[in-house]
């Protein structure tokens, strides 16, 4: 009996493992990515193409845990200013240079020296890196950071090769040289990436492609067509409009996570005088305005119920949000009352303004439909996206809906926002007291003191309010049924490892 | 002949100089800042100030200009901020693409549009011509974007026949490249044909009521030899005005036609660049673009001393 178990499995197994064929996989992209260079690029989709190009020291797991990638181990002095690594052996980049300490040490100074470097801010708290022995780097900081593993998770964190790096300096995107389950092979630009499988890469038994293409095809419905038409194996974005008839359709299936971004309006409360207007000068209005939104059925209604309605810079699935204040229902009464307590019993008018897509500019009718039944005349200004951002960094705007890609540690989503000298803080928001709470939340370590800054500061904001938190987009991915093993993570990456298609 | 064409191109030299003072100024008045956008989400202030100085954006505009045109004269572009890789080599590299497709997209237009005007107008006032005036005028009528995405519906999704997008160089594998590039080249074309079928209508409907080719049919030739050798040859003149005209729409179109079947060329490119404030891009291809157009009007005009001796002294 158990032989012939042993035996069915074996041939089970067999004929599962015939199934599964190396081949190539295509995957369709919602744009063409920026330079390839780790320490240039400033895309979300060039970091799709990195998560099979380029390894990093640490990865996340989809429940956000840091888990060991080329950095084997790790461990905090006592004072929160030494982080000693150990690399995994055995390890070599693409052109066969090994990866060891002094591979991490140079690519940590180009991250922190090169001109070019978009990596600086993300990295500042490393002031010394040595090498222990070939396979242990200690890095010192100038201050205790709790954000730096998250950092090394993402683009700081990539690795590349030292030999190519010097020798091809700030060209080193158009031949990029990595450790990761792929190498590049050629670029296209706005046609394809193409790579191919790494057959030295240290994790290759769970890579099963030869080949990976990476086709930049904006349009969501012709990149859906392409998935249907099986010119696509998967894609990434998928729209949220066409997840019903994706569902539907028995050849294809559907993945999503809940991003780690958010999506708000951005209140100009102090950047020029341009703030001197009642949303900007008045919190009580600006509480009005949230109270007048149905978050729920904004989810419905624009994202066919795709997304995570919120209303703090993480979503209410993160550890980090804060459930004594719960995504708050519509109340137009409770914001009638606000604005009259604010001395505009006759209502208010406010222009926002909106990034001129379809689907922004269909949530912001949406909003202003909702805030006009509160005694709010919204007034929409839409703009192109690069003059919207250059508007609202010029402090040229009243409010703007915009949002922010995400980051795996909190710090991310809210500190350069709400921080007095935050370099993202385009409302100009100043208050001392989330300034001390966010400055000491990361710079602890312990979990349990960090959450407790935050919901600190959250509460104030939730008072204060410079940004009305909307909604958190979700990552939806459409793929053909034959493709398996994919795992969707809140960072919207598609890691390979595992993912294999079948007959 | 030759003395013709050294003129034109002498006189066209001045026009070259005040498109790229045009296509320099109209980018800087574009709203938006390049080096925001090229700084990346966190914008850090000390790489936004590196980056000014390094595309030279501190200079006073009239300076960025002539460096711009003193290194344009020499054959550099200037690099693309967003990949760094030169301009002249991305045009290098998407030009040919694009000119595929237009010349598809133009025998497409010519080989509908021609002989649907000739017949229509032949038949003029029959069942004939009002339906080549009904598909013609659908022609003008339908959006490309939507007649494109329809295509793409049923050829690639339900048919199954064509990919539903892409690109395939011509080098590569020359019949997967036409194949890849005949729907976009039949949605571009046809929205042409209907514009040539109206122009050849009414150039050969003024044609066929002349002299001349009432004495032709009097001579007893034949009908098709009227209509192809006496009447179309004489009709020709305009049409090869509209046809460089459409020159220019067929650029224009090639964009929106590109953006939808995701073929890297012109279009594409200059759209991405100007959505990403990419300077050097934008400018390097509205120049190309305005030259090629010159050029193609001078090829007009040398056509037109062959098609028709009367011109040979204009």
């Amino acid at each position: 009996m158990t032989i012939s178990k042993t035996l069915g499995l074996a041939l089970v197994l067999g004929i599962s493992a015939t199934a599964l064929f190396a081949a190539d996989l295509r995957i369709g992209l919602q744009e063409d990515p920026d330079v390839l260079d780790p320490d240039q690029s400033r895309t979300f989709v060039g970091r799709i193409v990195y998560a099979s190009l380029c390894d990093k020291l640490v990865d996340i797991t989809p429940e956000l845990v840091i888990v060991p990638q080329l950095a084997s181990g790790w461990s905090w002095s006592d004072d929160g200013l030494e982080l000693t690594m150990t690399l995994r052996d055995g390890v070599t980049f693409h052109d066969g240079t090994p990866f060891n300490a002094e591979a991490v040490i140079a690519n940590v100074d180009r991250s922190q020296n090169m001109d070019e470097s978009r990596r600086k801010s993300e990295l500042s708290s490393i002031t010394g890196a040595e090498a222990v022995d070939d396979l242990t780097v200690k890095f010192t900081l100038g201050a205790p950071d709790a954000t730096l593993l998250a950092q090394l998770a993402d683009r700081a964190g990539m690795m590349v090769s030292p030999t190519a790096a010097s020798e091809a300096g700030v060209d080193f995107g158009l031949n990029p040289v990595c450790s990761g389950p792929f190498k590049f092979v050629e670029r296209v630009q706005q046609d394809r990436i193409v790579l191919e499988k790494f057959a030295e890469y240290w994790n290759a038994d769970s890579i099963n492609f030869d080949k990976v293409l990476f086709l930049p095809i904006p349009d969501t419905t012709v990149r859906l067509a392409n998935l249907r038409s099986g010119d696509l194996d998967m894609l990434e974005r998928l729209a949220a409009t066409d997840v019903t008839s994706v569902k539907e359709d028995g050849s294809l299936q559907m993945e999503q996570a809940v991003s780690l971004g958010y999506q708000g309006i951005t209140v100009n409360v102090a950047n020029t005088d341009r703030a001197a207007n009642p949303l900007g000068e008045n919190s009580a209005v600006r509480r009005a305005l949230s109270l007048a939104i149905d978050r729920s059925v904004i989810n419905q209604v624009v994202f066919e119920g795709a997304f995570a309605a919120g209303n703090q810079p993480f979503p209410p699935t993160s550890p980090w949000y804060n459930k004594d204040f719960p995504v708050p229902g519509r109340d137009i009464e409770a914001a009638k009352a606000l604005l009259e307590e604010a001395g505009f019993p006759d209502g208010v008018t406010v222009e926002v303004q909106v990034p001129n897509n379809p689907v922004q500019m269909q949530l912001m009718q949406v909003v202003q439909a909702m805030a006009a039944e509160a005694g709010i005349n919204i007034e929409l200004l839409a703009k192109e996206f690069a003059t919207l951002l250059s508007d609202q960094s010029a402090g040229a705007y009243t409010a703007s809906q915009v949002g922010w890609s995400g980051r795996v540690d909190p710090d991310g989503n809210i500190h350069q926002f709400m921080t007095t000298d935050g370099g993202i803080n385009d409302s100009h928001y100043s208050n001392a007291e989330v300034d001390g709470l966010l400055n000491s939340a990361r710079v602890s370590n312990d979990m349990a003191t960090r959450k407790k800054d935050y919901d600190a500061a959250l509460a104030i904001l939730q008072e204060d309010m410079p940004i009305i938190y909307l909604y958190h987009q979700a990552w939806i991915w459409a793929l053909d049924e034959k493709v398996q093993g994919f795992v969707p993570y809140p960072d919207g990456m598609i890691r390979l490892e595992g993912v294999s298609l079948s007959e | 002949m030759l003395a013709f064409l050294g003129r034109r191109i002498l006189i066209a030299i001045p026009t070259i100089i005040l498109i790229s003072i045009f296509v320099f100024g109209m980018q800087k008045l574009l709203p938006g800042d390049p080096v925001l956008v090229m700084a990346g989400e966190d914008r850090n202030p000390e790489v936004m100030e590196f980056l000014r100085e390094k595309y030279r954006l501190n200079d006073p505009i009239p300076v960025q200009y002539f460096t711009w045109i003193g290194n344009a004269l020499q054959g550099d572009l200037g690099i693309s901020l967003r990949t760094q890789q030169p301009v002249t080599e991305l045009i290098g590299e998407k030009l040919p693409v694009t000119i595929q497709l237009a010349i598809m997209a133009l025998i497409i237009a010519l080989s509908i549009g021609i002989p649907a005007g000739v017949l229509s107008a032949y038949k003029k006032g029959t069942w004939v011509d009002w339906i080549a005036n009904l598909v013609a005028l659908s022609g003008l009528s339908i959006p490309n974007f939507w007649l494109g995405i329809m295509l793409i519906l049923l050829v690639s999704v339900n048919l199954g026949w064509l990919p539903a997008s892409g690109y395939r160089p011509l080098t590569d594998d020359p019949l997967q490249s036409i194949l890849t590039m005949l729907m976009p080249a039949f949605v571009l074309g046809t929205g042409l044909a209907a514009t040539l079928m109206r122009h050849t209508r009414s150039a050969m409907l003024g044609v066929l009521r002349s002299d001349y080719v009432r004495t032709a049919r009097a001579k007893g030739l034949s009908e098709q030899v009227v209509l192809i050798k006496h009447a179309l040859r004489n009709a020709l003149v305009p049409i090869v005005t509209v046809t460089t005209l459409l020159f220019g729409e067929l650029l224009a179109g090639a964009v929106l036609t590109e953006q939808i079947f995701t073929i890297p060329g012109f279009g594409k490119l200059i759209v991405d660049a100007v959505f990403n404030r990419d300077y050097a891009v934008v400018q390097g291809i509205v120049l190309c673009t305005g030259i090629a157009f010159i050029a193609m009007n001078i090829l007009a005009d040398a056509a037109y001393r062959v098609l028709s001796p009367r011109m040979k002294d204009a």
